[in-house]
């Protein structure tokens, strides 16, 4: 049984670091404003089953150093079980918790990038871990993609 | 532990099958642009973080190949990712997405042949007609394209000509052909135009192939992802000492909130585990300058956690996550964030 989980965790991070070499950022455009974005993303995030934690505003003070937009935010969710769990059972993530999509405007349109979290595996090498930030990462494509979309 | 395996056994099995040729015979290139291309090149190509693909010039001036090896391999240290999980049939879909823009062009082809020129006599002139653009080195112009909504002094940064990326990418002969005709649309003239002969333009040719020689990036050092100490202190006391750590390197404190705010009913969240927030906006705004993404994980955040009887600071490491960007600029101010996390921390359970 043990031999067959460490085949199976080798497995599974030989086939993470083959995928893990590019997209470490995993970045959409919308079409839509800013605002009309913003709201594509809250929708997203829930419709995924993740609960909105707190929106932060990223550019307080920044116009006094010529920043000519205000339309800068980073919006934090997660599972809040999931949070919970893990948080207890590993709290060297916590640093990594919750989920996090930034998202800003370029003239007419609207920016959203957030971090693949399978760059994780590598410092963790944890196979409940690998599985878990693979599924985030399907989440968060899946997120922005609904977003791109407008659906 | 048998629901873990069966997890991880159906993720393998997931992604395998994505890995080994599960693609469509057609891929639509349409939708791989868009999903991988658009974020920084615009949904048309006008450009944005990235060059504005869709000029007449530039797709006039570049063959297949070259856009195919740069979406291949992109541009290292210089925010172009490597493109690694597309297969050869998608990336050949998304150049002819591309390639849509010159409604009908022929695309140019290049020799793969050497052009044959003395480097010598082209780095001076590459210091007398090129550097001011492209840098002393062909390292390129300052920043990375980046907009973050402001005004940008040109349209296209110049890119960097000692760039493996860029090296590997182009031909000898796609190099001549762009001195010899400019790139009408971005600040790149004609030096034919400018009183260069094809021979001076040769040799400029012969150095910038030179700088392949000292083009190799050093390979990144692993980083931890995060940066933890165990503190002495209670937790409230080592909130304290992290808040005061904080404001004795120029930080603003921002707010603390726990790590299960918004998440739980405010009498049902841990209070053991609490996130300090803190921000130098000087800081703040020159990341951003260099690279707008950055601010995902900004303002910067330590947390105090007790667990177990122990008090553990923590913050994520800096230097690690600036790897994530492929921007060379931004990963000198990553490390000195490191640095700062790091005094701060040893500073808070001292």
């Amino acid at each position: 049984m043990m031999r067959a989980r460490c085949l199976l965790a080798g497995l599974l991070l030989w086939v993470v670091a083959a995928a893990a070499v590019a997209d470490d950022m995993l970045m959409v455009r919308s079409s839509e404003a800013f605002a009309e974005t913003m709201l594509l993303l809250q929708e997203a995030i829930s419709a995924q089953g993740y609960t909105l934690s707190r929106v932060q505003r990223v550019d307080i003070g920044l116009t006094e150093f010529g920043y000519e937009t205000d339309k800068y935010r980073v919006v934090f969710f997660g599972k809040p079980e999931e949070i919970r769990s893990l948080s207890a059972r590993y709290p060297e993530l916590i640093p990594h918790l919750p989920l996090q999509i930034a998202i800003f405007a370029e003239a007419e349109e609207t920016l959203l990038a957030t971090a693949n979290p399978t760059y994780l595996s590598e410092a963790y090498g944890d196979p409940e871990l690998t599985a878990l930030f693979l599924r985030w990462e399907q989440d968060l494509r899946a997120i922005l993609e609904r977003v791109r979309r407008k659906k | 532990m048998k629901h873990v395996m069966r997890r991880l056994l159906l993720i393998a099995l997931c992604l395998l099958a994505g890995t080994a040729g599960a693609a469509p015979a057609e891929p639509n290139g349409a939708l791989l642009y868009a999903r991988n291309c658009a974020a920084c090149h615009g949904e048309s190509g006008h450009g944005g973080v990235g060059i504005p693909l869709a000029l007449p010039a530039f797709l006039a001036s570049v063959d297949d190949a070259y856009l195919e090896h740069t979406i291949r391999l992109g541009r290292p240290g210089r925010v172009m990712p490597a493109f690694n999980r597309l297969s050869d049939t998608e990336i050949a879909a998304i150049v002819r997405h591309v390639r849509g823009w010159q409604h009908g062009a022929t695309p140019a082809r290049f020799s793969t042949a050497p052009v044959a020129g003395d480097p010598t006599h082209g780095a001076a002139l590459f210091a007398q007609h090129c550097a001011v653009c492209h840098g002393d080195h062909g390292q390129g112009g300052h920043g990375t394209g980046v907009t973050f909504s402001r005004p940008r002094d040109l349209p296209i940064i110049a890119p960097a000509l000692n760039n493996t990326g860029f090296l590997q990418a182009a031909t000898d002969a796609m190099i001549k052909a762009t001195l010899m005709h400019g790139r009408a649309g971005t600040p790149m003239v004609s030096f034919i135009e400018q009183g260069l002969s094809e021979q001076d333009i040769d040799d400029l040719v012969s150095y910038v192939r030179s700088l392949e020689a000292t083009a190799t990036p050093a390979p990144a050092e692993p980083e931890p992802a995060m940066l933890m100490m165990e503190s002495p202190y209670g937790l409230e006391e080592t909130v304290e000492a992290v808040k005061r750590a904080a404001v004795g390197k120029n930080f603003r404190l921002i707010r603390d909130q726990y790590l299960e705010d918004g998440l739980f009913p405010e009498d049902e969240v841990n209070t053991r585990q609490v996130m300090v927030y803190f921000c130098n906006f000087q800081f703040l705004y020159d990341a951003l300058a260099l690279d707008p993404r950055i601010g995902l994980f900004l303002p910067c955040r330590v947390t105090v956690v007790e667990q177990d009887g122990k008090v553990l600071v923590m913050s994520v490491n800096p230097k690690r996550l600036g790897h994530l960007f492929n921007n060379a600029e931004l990963d000198r101010a990553c490390d000195e964030m490191s640095r700062l996390y790091t005094d701060i921390l040893e500073e808070a359970t001292l």
